[in-house]
């Protein structure tokens, strides 16, 4: 049996209760360290008529206030700092593709439990000194980059700081210099596939052993593709810039779901329309409260990401709960003749019917009934010349969407590229219902 | 043998036939034979023209196009003869999916376009019943 390997181990395989005891200790004093530090959030305890002294452990981490991203806009660049800015040593920030960047703070104690959190995900992927990890996700502002660089440095693996881009000199790199664990966005990790296709190299010639991707939703049956194409064993990895970056939580050999750092982060599952925390197990949106953090401690904050939380006992050892791949966003979330529907269970349906996940979601509502549409783009190898074909094409797809849905959609196959992209992103959803007039 | 159809996939959009036709005639290819099958979303154009690597050139960046292969015969211009055509497929077990059919100018003939699921199989069971196929030759000399 290959002996079980783990960057902390004592943390990481730690009894729940001993986890539970620590959180209510850590968030105790972290709650004082807030509520003294940051008006902001202090404002929003006395409106909510909660005091530091109510807090006496994990139990009553409900009767704190949520943040949310709106809270960072109004709050940015300052309004959420816990330190003084010369205790900081480095800031990083979101892409502000939903409007203003949120901008985070680090002080050198922040920046090293980042690491370390990295540095777990890369042990858990069977990473260790003797390896060569190449990082090929964007540096900069970005978190990408820098979480896993600095996780790579702390497990002692020969890093190559690539960034992301010059795809065929990062194969170069690989072929050269015999890299064994990727880290990149698995949307890169999959163009990097096709372009050893198309270059000619089989992943036999690689050394690649793993990959370490995040920081994009991405499906089942999309891991598979990259691990046939890299030859590889693919781990999700999963954070965000407001909580710290990468590696809030990562997937270990077992690949059913991300080990939350709990002895960082403190998750809860809560009804995104009520806000009410569900039981372990109920699918909703995913809430964390930094234990640790120094500079940029947000408590109870809503990450938008709809997930599943579980503390079924997993044979990598690890005792840290786990959370499902995020199955959408709180936010994209449609509901349609009272079903929840996510933009992403359709996609992975149009990847395991063997489409490309090229589609567009259109809602109307007519007579009080909602007209639930989906336009798919089908490949032109599909394209047939009698109409019988095609519109039996769309029963199947459409049945398969039932299946998972548990609403039946009308699919209306269309041309390749014929769904309108705006700077490259196509329009997934578009919702005529106007329900809140 | 077959003869060669082009097939286009045509959204239900306003413009989209206009838009095919007219890019057609700006490079000089002509339309021989057409047909439209639809459902509520979309339609499928057939087409038979007199120059098929131009068309889908000019056509491939806009459209969704294919060449399919079908069964050209010829059919003398008088009553009864298609269906005469149409029981030897029948007798010999052979399934239409659509056909069309046109006029030519310099024949006393009309052109029949055959989609079945075994081309060779119907051209054989034509041919030995007398009729004549045509092939994308014949349609160039039209």
């Amino acid at each position: 049996m290959v002996e079980k390997r783990y960057y902390q181990k004592e943390i990481e395989t730690m009894p729940v209760e001993d986890i539970k005891k620590l959180q209510s200790e850590k968030l105790v004093k972290q709650v004082k360290h807030v509520y003294e530090n940051v008006p902001y959030y202090r404002d929003l305890m006395d409106k909510k008529g909660v005091s530091p002294d109510d807090i006496k452990g994990i139990e009553d981490l409900h009767k704190l206030p949520f943040l949310t991203k709106a809270d960072l806009r109004e709050a940015y660049p300052y309004g959420l700092l816990a330190k003084p800015l010369e205790e900081c040593v480095r800031i990083q920030s979101t892409s502000g593709t939903t409007g203003k960047r949120v901008v985070a703070f680090y002080t050198q104690k922040d920046v090293d439990l980042w690491e370390d959190c990295c540095a777990r995900a890369i042990v858990a992927a069977g990473g260790t000194k003797e390896d060569v990890c190449q990082v090929a996700y964007g540096y900069g502002l970005f978190t990408g980059g820098s979480g896993l660089h600095g996780g790579s440095h702390k497990v002692g693996c020969l890093t190559l700081p690539m960034s992301s881009g010059f795809t065929e000199r990062q194969i170069q790199f690989m072929q050269d210099l015999g890299s064994t664990i990727l880290c990149c966005t698995p949307s890169y990790a999959a163009y990097i596939g096709e372009t050893l296709k198309e270059m000619g190299v089989s992943p036999d010639e690689l050394s690649l052993k793993a990959g370490i991707f995040g920081a994009e939703p991405w499906t089942e049956e999309m891991r598979r593709e990259i691990e046939k194409s890299l030859g590889i064993k693919a781990y999700d990895i999963y954070g965000l810039t407001e909580t710290s970056g990468p590696g809030v939580s990562f997937e270990c050999e077992e690949q059913s779901g991300m080990h939350i750092n709990e002895d960082h982060f403190l998750a809860e599952i809560i009804d995104p329309e009520t806000g009410e925390v569900l039981p372990e197990g109920s699918k909703g949106e995913l809430v964390f409260t930094a234990l640790d953090k120094e500079a940029f401690p947000l408590l109870r904050y809503r990450t938008r990401d709809i997930c599943v939380l579980s503390r079924k006992p997993c044979s990598c050892g690890r005792t840290h709960i786990k959370m499902s791949k995020p199955m959408g966003r709180s936010d994209d979330m449609l509901i349609i003749r009272g079903v929840n529907v996510f933009p992403s269970q359709i996609e992975s349906v149009l990847i395991s019917e063997g489409y490309q996940p090229n589609y567009q979601i259109v809602v109307d509502r007519a007579n009080n009934v909602d007209i639930f549409e989906v336009n798919v783009e089908m490949n032109a190898d599909q394209f047939t010349d009698i109409v019988s074909e095609i519109t039996s094409m769309e029963k199947t797809l459409a049945e398969a969407m039932k299946k998972v849905l548990g609403i039946n959609p009308k699919v209306n196959l269309v041309a390749p590229k014929s769904i309108v992209r705006s700077e490259g992103k196509a329009v997934r959803v578009i919702d005529k219902r106007k329900l809140h007039d | 043998m077959s003869l060669k159809q082009l097939t286009i996939f045509v959204e239900n959009k306003k413009g989209a036939l206009v838009e095919i036709t007219e890019t057609l005639a700006n490079n000089n290819v002509n339309i021989r034979a057409l047909s439209i099958a639809e459902s509520e979303e979309f339609g499928i154009l057939r087409l038979i023209v007199n120059d098929n690597d131009t068309a889908i050139n000019t056509l491939k960046d806009n459209f969704l196009i294919k060449t399919t292969e079908v069964v050209g015969v010829k059919i003398g211009d008088a009553p009864g003869k298609l269906s005469t055509a149409l029981k030897v497929l029948d007798g010999a077990g052979i399934n239409i999916e659509y056909l069309y059919a046109f006029m030519t100018r310099t024949e006393k003939h009309a052109y029949v376009v055959l989609r079945v699921a075994d081309n060779k199989a119907a051209e054989t069971v034509l041919e030995n019943a007398g009729f004549h196929l045509i092939t994308d030759k014949d349609i160039d000399k039209l």
